[in-house]
């Protein structure tokens, strides 16, 4: 089972819940099982065409997905799903 | 008492009360400040500013804070100084650069964190913290010294040595991680939902970034009120460069100066340039990369405010201009040696962008132009020590002295030839 860690904007949809299960093989799955779960919580990650909202970043085990596969990033058993808000710093 | 009402998304509209939070809860929408700016045009004049203090309070009418509150190390009101020499080496009439390394811990991030430390401490936080290229961590160090509130700050590992030590010798917990920025900020992120810590770029962001307008108002004012033509400033995240603009549009509202017509330009380091190739490319869409400069306070791959940057770039006319390693060593030397100040790294990624846009003549020659130069070379000596003639070294006599002159000489008639 991956591992998806709930950034806290999002704990009022998930319950308070800072971890999901998923053994979804992809991210764009494991967000359609986020969605039946917890209704509502795929307009906060996609926008309207399906993709990953502008200022959503989604990793897995570290890596940014869009070095990856994007949304259709493979998710094995023991990945690691952060979902993380942009953040500024430097100048 | 503060004109700031309220937090707003940016990207949907939707209000916020002023907390501790960056972020909309609906779209992930970066949250920022919103003020009654109705209050503020019948409150504030040249003159009440005029009045104030030789640092960033004297706008305190413009910022998100309660003065009572305020953690002051007397950042800002950094000198203007006319670029006569630089200018005439670059064909520009009418350059100006603002030194922003004359801050309390030589970078402009001291504006930015008086904010949010001040900030911090009305909202009852004991703690500071901060994901860091470097400068940030050594001003969230100084500033929680002074507030006495706990400090830590994290850095990606293979940091300057002067970064490193600009931090811990203000007593913080200094965490080096291994991984770049992007991967510290991610870190941090996470951390910021766990800890009930002020992290000054994240949960404190709407507030914090708010200081950077200051760099608008200060030019401004001390070019007897009015914008410049030409900016030319640093881009990261793009932060800075988005509130500099918005700094001179909140002068122009309040009706302290005429319109701004101000071109807004970006410098990048070619290693590390999101934002810059975007812009070549015509899209808002900004691509991440992975850093790879020595622009090291630059190298965010992954730039929070990039699409924020671009409109500016887009609405005020500017350009984005990117340049690779050897050109901004350069630019660190040509700053240095034709008018006396010795900037960092990001501070050379500016110089040799500005060369570039006057010698493509995107700066008229007559234009009034500012160079933003944000942090001091002290702190990043290791980028051009290499590039830099080493001392005579002589025993203590006339003799050795002449000789070594001598030696000197005709080294540098050889190099010439």
């Amino acid at each position: 089972m991956a591992t998806i860690r709930i950034p806290m904007p999002l704990r009022k949809l998930t319950n308070d819940a800072e971890t999901v299960s998923s053994d979804a093989g992809s991210l764009a799955e494991a967000i359609d099982g986020l969605e039946a779960t917890y209704p509502g919580i795929k307009e906060r990650l996609c926008d309207e065409a399906g993709g990953i909202r502008r200022f959503v970043n989604i990793y897995v085990n570290g890596e940014d997905v869009r070095f990856l596969d994007n949304i259709n990033t493979r998710l094995g058993a023991n990945d690691e799903v952060s979902i993380v808000p942009a953040v500024a710093g430097g100048a | 008492m503060s004109f700031a009402k309220s937090l707003r998304c940016r990207e949907c509209g939707r209000e916020y009360p002023l907390e501790p939070s960056h972020v909309c809860e609906f779209c992930f929408g970066p949250l920022e400040v919103v003020y009654d700016y109705d209050a503020m045009h019948r409150n504030i004049t040249r003159e009440t500013i005029e009045r104030g203090p030789a640092s960033i309070w004297r706008y305190a009418d413009f910022l998100p804070v309660d003065i009572e509150y305020a953690v002051d190390i007397n950042a800002g009101y950094t000198p203007l100084i006319r670029a006569k020499n630089l200018g005439e080496r670059l064909g520009l009439t009418n350059l100006w650069i603002k030194n922003d390394c004359a801050n309390p811990t030589w970078s402009f991030k001291d504006r930015v964190v008086t904010v949010a430390a001040t900030r911090a401490r009305q909202f009852g936080f004991d703690t500071l913290a901060c994901a860091s290229t470097g400068n940030l961590a050594n001003s969230v160090s100084a500033h929680a010294a002074r507030a006495g509130l706990r400090a830590y700050v994290f850095i990606p590992s293979d940091l300057e040595r002067g970064k490193i030590v600009g931090s811990s010798v203000y007593g913080a917990t200094l965490v080096a991680v291994d991984g770049n920025y992007d991967d510290v900020n991610r870190l941090c992120s996470e951390l910021a939902d766990k800890y009930r810590w002020a992290f000054v770029n994240i949960n404190m962001r709407p507030y914090y970034a708010e200081g950077s307008k200051t760099l608008g108002y200060e030019v401004a004012e001390q070019l007897g009120w009015r914008a410049p033509d030409h900016v030319v400033a640093p881009m990261a995240s793009g932060s800075l460069y988005v509130k500099i603009w918005k700094g001179l549009q909140e002068l122009a509202r309040l009706w302290l100066i005429d319109s701004v017509q101000t071109k807004m330009s970006g410098a990048q380091a070619r290693g590390c340039s999101p934002i810059v190739t975007a812009h070549e490319h015509g899209t808002t869409n900004v691509r991440p990369v992975r850093p790879q400069t020595i622009a090291k306070s630059l190298a965010i791959g992954n730039p929070a405010d990039g699409y924020y940057a671009l409109k500016v770039m887009e609405e005020s006319g500017g350009y984005g201009v990117a340049s690779d390693d050897a050109e901004i060593i350069d630019g660190m030397k040509l700053l240095a040696e034709s008018e006396g100040i010795f900037a960092e790294t990001a501070g050379g990624v500016v110089i040799a962008g500005l060369a570039k846009l006057a010698r493509e003549g995107k700066i008229r020659s007559d234009e009034l132009t500012v160079a933003y130069i944000t942090g001091s070379g002290l702190k990043t000596q290791e980028a051009i020590e290499d590039a830099l003639a080493i001392p005579l070294h002589i025993d203590p006599t006339m003799a050795s002295f002449e000789h070594a002159l001598g030696e000197r000489a005709r080294d540098t008639a050889q190099a010439g030839a």
